[in-house]
């Protein structure tokens, strides 16, 4: 009991302190609400996550699962094509060299100046917006993985050599579960990106999303509910997190 | 008696940025079967590149190597190899590990059933039936080296080489373990290559001392024939003049003749 205390005490304080400041600014600044009428607001708001009322009037619940949709997507195709490049490149000296200048030239660019290319060739914002999140999450992935390759121990290489492993065997035996802790290291950056970038690319490309969502009550002059919007996200990106840290837990085998 | 491994004139470069570097020079050494041999010699000195040699991860810059017979291109299933830090696959059990060479000698031939009889054999060789479904990081060192052991024996290797399997262990596992290894070595009349630093090592385990000269350009500086009884029994030796000759013989070489500059 004493234990659970101690460890809830600090981050309880800091959240209260955090609470207090925030009212202590939105006493002297009057278009801020306060966290009094921001929680009032949001128990209202999620009294009813799921009606739809138009196109543009759609509960909350269904604004972040149209964003987790778009991340899903994106970042899922990203992990298809990124990790298997990632293992490839950190495998094949050659290839590691050949795509070496393409991803340095590319990997810092800002993710939403790819926004234009994707409603060029899509020419809808839906797609544009996936794509977003596949190309700015990609990077870490194949980088990662790449760099696990590279890190392995040469003694189990040694080993794959002495026992004459088969190519497959080396793969499942050896090369998968020594990459796959820095290949769980890309798949939290990359996941960590495109939670980041959904808000930016849906306040741009509209439609359902709660990057939309924001921008849409911004327009209404609700302050409260951006105000949540940014909790929601908060929120949302810890518990992915969290879940993949849980993953990367139940992989680690020291 | 029949030779199973054959060095023959055998030396050896690597490619520096300062040029090549001469590690090993002029490298004659045959090994024959159901022998137990050990190289020694001051670190650096190439023992282990020698060992790797035969094992055939790397590949002398000129000339030959056989093994029963057969030119040494690469390493093979007939040389087992046991490495200085066991270098087990942690994310497998005991019994994975050893599984893995087995499957990959015998799995054309045989069941699956023979397979998993084959490698509960191995371990039990090195009386580690008890810890078969542990992760390498669950047991002790000593257990580990084992494992690796087992590992190296259970693919019925004609030669078993093993580069200072026990130096990362304290004395009183490195004991237990020599006795074990010289059993196995007894009852399964293996042909032992072993790289140590160990002096009283060697004399124990070893029908000859190979000592090295020191690095670079090292080469076979002597071989000592160590004739003592087996099976051999630790305590005994201590008292056993013979022993002690050996020893002195090889810690000769070791400080006299090739001192090592401090370093």
């Amino acid at each position: 009991m004493n234990k659970i205390f101690k460890a809830l005490l600090p981050p309880l304080i800091g959240l209260l302190l955090f609470v207090g400041v925030w009212a202590l600014v939105a006493q002297s600044s009057p278009q801020l609400p306060g966290p009094a009428k921001t929680w009032a607001s949001a128990v209202q708001l999620f009294s009813d996550p799921f009606y739809r009322k138009g196109p543009n009037d759609q509960g909350i619940g269904w604004n972040i699962l149209a964003s987790l949709q778009r991340v899903g997507i994106g970042f899922g195709m990203a992990a298809a094509i990124g990790i298997p490049l990632g293992f490839m490149i950190g495998r094949f000296q050659f290839l590691d060299a050949m795509t070496a200048p393409i991803i340095s030239l590319l990997r810092p660019v800002s993710p939403l100046a790819w926004l234009p290319i994707g409603l060029l060739v899509f020419k809808a914002a839906n797609p544009a917006a996936i794509w977003v999140i596949f190309i700015s999450s990609i990077w870490p992935m194949i980088i990662n993985t790449a760099v696990g390759v590279n890190r392995i121990p040469q003694d189990y290489m040694n080993v794959a050599k002495v026992l004459n492993l088969s190519e497959w065997k080396i793969f499942t035996k050896i090369l998968f579960p020594a990459v796959l802790p820095y290949m769980i290291t890309g798949i939290r950056l990359s996941i960590g990106v495109a939670w980041l970038v959904i808000v930016a690319a849906e306040m741009l490309t509209g439609g359902v999303g709660i990057g939309f969502w924001v921008w849409d009550e911004w327009n209404n002059l609700n302050v409260e509910h951006i105000i949540i919007a940014i909790f929601v996200v908060g929120i949302v990106g810890l518990l992915l997190e969290q879940a993949l840290v849980m993953l990367a837990k139940r992989f680690s085998y020291e | 008696m029949e030779k199973y491994v054959q060095v023959e004139n055998v030396q050896m470069l690597f490619d520096t940025k300062k040029g090549p570097f001469v590690a090993l020079r002029d490298i004659d050494l045959t090994i024959a079967q159901g022998e137990f041999v050990t190289l020694i010699g001051h670190s650096g000195c190439g023992k282990s590149t020698l060992l790797n040699l035969i094992a055939g991860l790397t590949l002398p810059s000129s000339g030959a190597m056989l093994c029963a017979g057969r030119e040494i291109a690469g390493p093979g299933p007939e040389r087992g190899v046991v490495f200085q830090n066991h270098s087990l696959l942690p994310w497998l059990t005991c019994f994975e590990n050893v599984h893995l060479a087995v499957e990959r000698v015998f799995g054309r031939a045989e069941s699956q059933a023979n397979l998993k009889k084959r490698t509960h054999e191995a371990l039990a060789l090195v009386g580690l039936t008890h810890a078969e479904h542990k992760r390498p990081h669950e047991i002790s060192g000593g257990m580990k080296q084992r494992v690796g052991i087992a590992r190296a024996l259970s693919m019925q290797p004609k030669v078993l080489l093993m580069d200072e399997p026990f130096g990362a262990l304290d004395a009183l596992t490195r004991a237990h373990l020599q006795d074990e290894l010289m059993k196995i070595a007894q009852a399964t009349h293996s042909t032992v290559v072993m790289v140590t630093h160990d002096v009283d090592e060697a004399v124990l385990l070893s029908d000859r001392i190979v000592m090295l000269t020191n690095g670079p350009a090292a080469t076979i500086g002597e071989i000592l024939h160590v004739e003592l009884e087996r099976p051999r029994e630790r305590l005994a030796l201590a008292n056993e003049p013979k022993y002690h000759e050996y020893r002195a013989a090889v810690l000769e070489f070791l400080y006299h003749r090739q001192l090592r500059p401090a370093a």
